[in-house]
């Protein structure tokens, strides 16, 4: 990734917090502040820490959607091109395009299409795996997994200016800590 | 920075309140012992997987798990070695226990994901605690299923292509309309989504892994399994949603598997499989057998860890009643099984249920009522429905329940069918029981690996249930 212009040696300013109340509320004031280019970082997820940063609906299940009609034609159309055209045979009688007998695995396949566009849209959204990232350069962000909030204010956010947001920063109800983010 | 001087000692404190923790009592009403913390909770999850010395228990239980598996490699090699003559099934018994113990460990496997699925969509908070390692036995559940209908073929590396559609040079394709290949896909697509949902699960928590683990190696180990999770308010955003599609699609797909292994029953003509209460009576069954083992599990697996903070009474209660409940569809279930093979006026039918409760395996019959209808009735009663042994008992009563339901359905039915002349008697060989006990070897030893590699409770969920998870107050202020 390039590094950005501005501000080379640093990813961004970041905030540790103690409590969920804390982040949502200093993610809130950061977003009013007129912050964009920021990440909150939790333990677990918050839904109101999505609302405060206003972030857009997911674009997932537009995905799933998809992956599940193409799940169910890509099914229907096996069983039918197999049963009707490639290897026509007479079972009992029964006609060739015997649909019925077709909906239970044009089901699971839509099921299945469905359920992998679910785990690889989440991942590739989520730009997963993603082998190195600054975030991890501060030391205390282990704890980002264990029971620490952090607030991660991007050096690329136009707002951004190492000694002003250091200070907005500090000046955030129950901070205990600013950090600098190394690249 | 007045605020911050309040929060300062709370750094230094977190080993402290760690130590402070302890297990509640077996009594604990709640669903989670509110005395843990963020830390606390993680620091004790984790550290059974953490601990450098594994606890001697571990190594016997896997040590045994792992002879016992050896068994199943024994029953594999004979079979293929020597063909599949080297088992009970002959004519007319042409499915015998390869075909009960597939359908008794689907039917096992359900419960995982009932609980992760339909559970979640219900807002059954309680699910939480114990869904990793039931979500982890549907798995290991499910690969011993799939075990023997792929064995059944005898010569499972020439069986491929009448069971997968693929493009072969025979230029020969499955049949469609039979419900067995009905079975490959239901099974197959829900071992799958089963896999996808348990990684989804385990992704921040192996990130937690990541970040706890002291040896570089497993932090190496677990972070690549973590796939760079970094706990982002982004990614909790499609996170979120991808799990409760995943859930959306999951409950739909765990009563279609168990409804299409009954179809492999029911579309056939067989006195006692020809029925329309078949699906539900299944899935029920399943869902019943299932809760059976997870209590089977979770009543050691919760003595052992010191889980009962998490693991509580409430748990065992709730899981208890939801066997009660299955338990009595299963028993209605038998009960309109012989009503309508009396209303039916078919004297196929009817000589079926009479062979039943008068044949040859009459016992088999009796016992399974025994199990299922008269035993699980003994739930009704809450100090029973409290009592862990007694719980842990009725577990493996239903276990061994629903392998005889299997049993009395796939044996009896066809051991006695339209014709006398060719009617047959059933005995399972060695080999049948070398490959039932060897796949209980195996599910065994896959738990016991799970147990140790990976978090047995999901941490990341666990956290929003605790008290310390609640906004609503500093919302308001």
């Amino acid at each position: 990734m390039k590094p950005p212009v501005q501000q080379p040696d640093t990813y961004g300013l970041m905030a540790e917090f103690h409590e969920p109340a804390d982040i949502v509320a200093a993610a809130e004031k950061a977003h009013h502040e007129g912050y964009r280019r920021m990440d909150a970082y939790s333990p677990y997820p918050i839904e109101a820490l999505s609302e405060a940063m206003e972030l857009r609906p997911s674009r997932l299940p537009l995905i799933v959607l998809c992956g599940g009609i193409i799940g169910g034609i890509a099914g229907f159309s096996l069983q039918y091109w197999a049963s009707v055209i490639e290897y026509p045979l007479n079972i009992g009688g029964k006609p060739l395009n015997s649909w019925p007998a077709f909906i239970a695995p044009t089901f699971e396949t839509t099921i299945l299409f469905a359920a992998l566009s679910a785990v690889f849209g989440m991942l590739a959204l989520n730009g997963l795996p993603e082998p190195y990232h600054p975030v991890f350069n501060v030391p205390s962000f282990a704890l980002a997994s264990r029971d620490r909030f952090f607030l991660c204010i991007e050096s690329t956010d136009a707002k951004f200016d190492e000694s002003k947001t250091r200070a907005f920063l500090e000046a955030l109800p129950g901070v205990s800590g600013v950090s600098e983010v190394d690249h | 920075m007045s605020p911050e001087e309040g929060k300062a000692p709370v750094r230094h404190d977190v080993e402290r309140r760690h130590d402070d923790a302890l297990p509640a009592p077996p009594s604990t009403p709640g669903i989670v012992d509110p005395n843990y913390t963020f830390a606390s909770l993680t620091d004790k999850i984790s550290a059974i997987v953490l601990k450098r010395r594994t606890p001697l228990g571990w190594l016997i239980g896997f040590g045994l798990s792992f002879a016992l598996l050896q068994l199943l490699l024994f029953a594999v090699v004979n079979l293929l070695f020597r063909g599949i003559g080297v088992w009970g099934p002959m004519v007319p018994v042409g499915w015998g226990m390869d075909i009960i113990n597939f359908v008794w460990w689907i039917g096992i496997g359900h419960a995982g994901t009932l609980i992760s699925a339909i559970l979640l969509l219900l807002r059954q908070e309680w699910r939480t605690s114990i869904n990793r390692f039931a979500e982890a036995m549907t798995l290991f559940a499910v690969s011993c299923a799939a075990f023997y209908p792929v064995f059944h073929t005898g010569r499972p590396w020439v069986a491929a292509y009448w069971l997968f559609p693929y493009p072969n040079t025979m230029g020969l394709w499955p049949n469609f309309r039979s419900p067995l290949i009905w079975d490959v896909f239901a099974v197959s697509t829900y071992a799958t989504v089963s896999a996808l949902f348990w990684y989804i699960g385990l992704i921040p928590d192996l990130a937690t892994l990541r970040d706890r683990a002291k040896s570089r190696v497993w932090k190496v180990i677990y972070g690549m399994a973590a796939m760079g999770w970094r706990g982002s308010a982004h990614h909790w955003h499609n996170y979120e949603t991808a799990y409760l599609l995943l859930a959306g699609l999951a409950t739909p797909l765990v009563v279609s598997v168990h409804t299409v292994v009954s179809f492999d029953f029911a579309a056939g003509l067989v006195p006692g499989w020809h029925a329309t209460i078949f699906p539900p009576y299944f899935v029920a069954g399943a869902i019943y057998a299932g809760f059976a083992m997870v209590l089977t599990l979770a009543i050691p697996l919760r003595k052992f860890y010191g889980l009962e903070g998490f693991i509580t009474m409430k748990h065992l209660e709730n899981m208890a009643k939801v066997m009660l409940a299955t338990g009595l569809i299963v028993g209605y279930g038998y009960m309109m099984e012989a009503f309508m093979a009396w209303y039916s006026g078919s004297e196929y039918e009817q000589f079926m249920i009479i062979n039943r409760m008068t044949g040859p395996y009459w016992y088999m019959y009796w016992l399974l009522i025994l199990c299922n209808v008269i035993m699980i009735n003994t739930l009704w009663i809450k100090r029973l429905r409290l009592s862990v042994p007694y719980l842990f008992f009725i577990s493996l009563v239903v276990s061994v329940g629903m392998w005889l339901e299997r049993y009395v359905i796939i044996v009896v039915s066809l051991s006695r069918d339209f014709l006398p002349s060719s009617w047959g008697l059933y005995q399972a060989s060695a080999y049948d029981w070398s490959a039932f006990i060897g796949t209980i070897g195996l599910f065994c030893t896959l738990l016991f690996l799970f147990v140790r590699f990976l978090p047995a409770i999901s941490i990341f969920e666990m956290r929003t249930i605790l008290p310390g998870a609640e906004l609503e107050e500093e919302e308001g202020a």
